[in-house]
């Protein structure tokens, strides 16, 4: 395997605020220094980009020593929380901005498709525009005279092609576009976030052609993406970008797992104070103060085997008067954050005064899930679910790992099968099996 | 495809902005056919949706002329040289028109484009090269509208002499071409950062149109502020111009040198830049 892009100590630097990166007094500032020989002035001042926390200065690193290698026909993902910086990266290794520091090589030609569609001009027919097009993606008259045909077919609006783009509905406008891109070949293709829009099938045909085009033509493909279940069937290796910086990298199992981890910002565990917690949702007419994820045995950890118990010690306190009180516990899918199971109950009924504590313990006994990685979900409201006097925690939580023990092969999470998040239990009602002598078939 | 990895295999190299003179002129010519394709955008997508179409194109200039010579020849009554008003006019509104449009339309290169040039990258500099390109059709146009009103006057015995000179006129488009490119691309890399000139532009366009022999001839301006005319490099270009098609004024070399020189030196100055800024501008635009 042959390496085709190593990225070596890549950093973007960026000015917050109003005006551009530079004013007339700062640019010249900056030639002085370059004029009598020193480092500029402005680099030295950056710092993490982290968007949540207000920053000292204005500039930040939107990336910072990033460094990474590619090798050929792999397909890379490349996933990270809104600002963690994937796009600037994918900016600069498709050439629209350039690095302050480090440098990227690559090998071969390099295509982009952060936003398909790109230069499609309204009054121009498909055929027209996928000429245009076409060229603005690099490829020479002769290329796309010679994959016209595919192109059209690829995009199913043959009927539409002489007719001027702004007249179609806007998921032609997409598959056109697609199919535009999809017939670059370059070495290197670069997609970012495109599957955001088209429809579920047209999704699957886009992945289907990127692995294809990995697979089969040998071509190397960098996938950017918030949807994780995508990376995973998608790439075999992916790195994590956090805060500008590399947080993982990897073969996709393993970073995504470590994935999960960072998105909940804040992990819980025996000694974090839940009253210093961040981002909660809520007005403050009721309060989290302790939450804890304890055994049986009272003692904290979040590890467990199938067939434990796990119970949640939870405290609150009440801010202003409200009308009863529920406690949602929730255990959350690691990859696509849905709800998988709820313990809803409602604590009291009562009118309850600012002053009011409580503490309560809810047990999820027996568990009996697929082992795995489950971030948890905490919500105190009043009985009538009015979302105006509640706090929510989520996305924080240390996740609850249940683990399959040494007996999980005889389960229904055998780890070679494929197996669902909960058994419901199920039992044989017939079983007949009609025995047939080898002999008699063979005659 | 177990090529063993030597550094020279390396086929491009992304690395800070450093340097002011590597300009891709080669990308730029690996992407003709871009900028062949960008001119046929603006032709085929123009006038898309208007009455009058490609009418426009002669209909500007007529009505310019027009006032014009309603303005300046009957009531100013600046002299033309002996020339019918109408062509003077005409032959300057054409000229000074190519030049005005390529200096205003590329002035805008990079806020007009700042959505693709967000997205994909092929060397900038096919932009603005495809405009002054697409503004040729415009002006070939309105040539073909002035040589035929010129034969019109010529057959109704006005003083007109076309002569050999008309052969520079493809070195007159380029010079002027040049200058409205060199131009363009300074004010466009500049606006990225400073707004302000944007708005400069299209004023100032209007403002040095008086100081170039549009609307009178070299002769008719008063001794004293001549030098500043002639110090504008547009001026022997007109000059030149109206001499070749209507026999009138003066041919200088010496002033149409220091006007290729002048074009020379913006270019190069409007090539550097350009190439800095467009390595940069994402981040200010």
């Amino acid at each position: 395997m042959s390496e085709v892009i190593r990225v070596d100590g890549l950093s973007k630097l960026y000015r917050l605020g109003l005006v551009g990166s530079r004013t007339i007094a700062e640019d010249l500032n900056r030639l002085w220094a370059r004029f009598t020989g020193k480092e500029d002035p402005y680099l030295k001042i950056g710092e993490t980009n982290n968007r949540i926390v207000k920053g000292k200065t204005e500039f930040v690193w939107a990336l910072n020593d990033i460094n990474f290698q590619v090798n050929h026909g792999e397909r890379f993902g490349i996933i990270g929380k809104n600002g963690a910086g994937k796009s600037t990266l994918l900016k600069i290794l498709s050439r629209v901005a350039s690095p302050t520091k480090g440098s990227v090589k690559v090998k071969g030609r390099v295509a982009s498709l952060l936003e398909v569609g790109t230069g499609f001009h309204p009054e121009l027919t498909g055929r027209d525009n996928i000429f245009l097009n076409g060229s603005i993606l690099g490829m020479t008259q002769t290329e796309i005279k010679g994959k016209f045909d595919s192109i059209v077919d690829f995009s199913g609006v043959e009927r539409y092609i002489d007719t001027p783009v702004k007249r179609y509905s806007s998921g032609m406008y997409v598959r056109l576009a697609f199919a535009v891109a999809a017939h670059l070949e370059p070495e290197i293709l670069i997609v970012d976030e495109v599957l955001a829009v088209g429809d579920a099938e047209f999704q699957k045909k886009c992945l289907g052609k990127m692995h294809d085009v990995s697979e089969n033509e040998g071509r190397t493909v960098l996938f950017v993406s918030h949807n994780l279940q995508a990376i995973k069937n998608l790439c075999q290796k992916t790195i994590i970008l956090n805060n500008g910086e590399l947080f993982a990298s990897g073969a996709t199992e393993e970073t995504l797992n470590s994935y999960n981890e960072l998105v909940r910002d804040i992990k819980i565990d025996s000694n974090t104070e839940v009253n210093n917690i961040l981002n909660r949702r809520g007005n403050g007419n009721i309060r989290f103060s302790g939450i804890y994820v304890i055994d049986s045995l009272g003692k904290k950890r979040f590890q467990y085997e199938l067939g434990e118990s796990i119970r949640i010690k939870i405290s609150y306190e009440v801010f202003k008067e409200m009308k009863g009180i529920r406690i949602i516990v929730a255990l959350l899918s690691g990859l696509s954050r849905e709800c998988l199971t709820v313990a809803n109950f409602e604590l009291t009924n009562k009118r309850i005064y600012p002053g009011s504590k409580g503490e309560i313990e809810v047990e999820f006994p027996d568990i009996y899930i697929k082992p795995g990685e489950y971030p948890l979900y905490f919500e105190l409201i009043d009985s009538e679910f009015n979302s105006y006097s509640k706090d929510v925690l989520d996305d924080l939580t240390a996740p609850l790992v249940i683990k399959g023990g040494v007996n999980v092969r005889n389960t229904d999470f055998h780890p070679d099968i494929p197996s669902g998040f909960f058994a419901i239990p199920s039992r044989i009602l017939v079983n007949e099996v009609m025995t047939h002598s080898v002999l008699n078939e063979s005659a | 495809m177990s090529k063993i990895n030597s550094e020279s295999d390396w086929t491009l190299e992304i690395k800070p902005v450093s340097g002011w003179f590597n300009f891709h002129l080669k990308d730029v010519w690996r992407y003709r056919d871009l900028l062949f394709m960008f001119v046929r955008r603006d032709f085929v997508s123009v006038y898309k949706q208007t009455i009058l179409g490609p009418f426009w194109f002669f209909l500007q200039p007529i009505l310019t002329t027009i006032t014009f010579t309603i303005v300046f020849g009957n009531i100013a009554r600046i002299p033309t040289d002996g020339i019918p008003p109408i062509l003077f006019y005409m032959s300057g509104i054409v000229c000074w028109g190519y030049f005005a449009d390529c200096l205003t339309r590329t002035s805008s290169t990079f806020i007009a484009n700042a959505n693709i040039f967000g997205k994909v990258y092929f060397p900038r500099l096919v932009s603005p090269l495809s405009n002054i390109i697409s503004l040729l059709m415009k002006f070939g146009i309105q040539m073909l509208l002035l040589i035929g009103f010129l034969i019109y006057f010529k057959l109704n015995g006005s003083e007109v002499n076309p002569n050999i000179y008309i052969l520079l006129t493809p070195y007159l488009i380029l010079l002027m071409a040049g200058l409205g490119l060199g131009f363009g691309i300074i004010v466009s890399s500049l606006t990225t950062k400073y707004r302000d000139l944007a708005f400069l532009v299209g004023f100032g366009v209007q403002l040095l149109m008086y100081a170039t022999p549009v609307i009178y001839p070299l002769s008719a301006a008063p001794e004293k502020y001549r030098w500043i005319i002639l110090a504008n490099p547009m001026t022997a270009i007109i000059d030149t111009f109206r001499f070749a098609y209507l026999g009138a004024g003066t041919f200088n070399p010496g002033n149409l040198i220091y006007s290729s020189v002048f074009m020379l030196i913006v270019m190069a100055i409007g090539i550097v830049i350009f190439n800095r800024v467009e390595k940069t501008f994402m981040d200010t635009v």
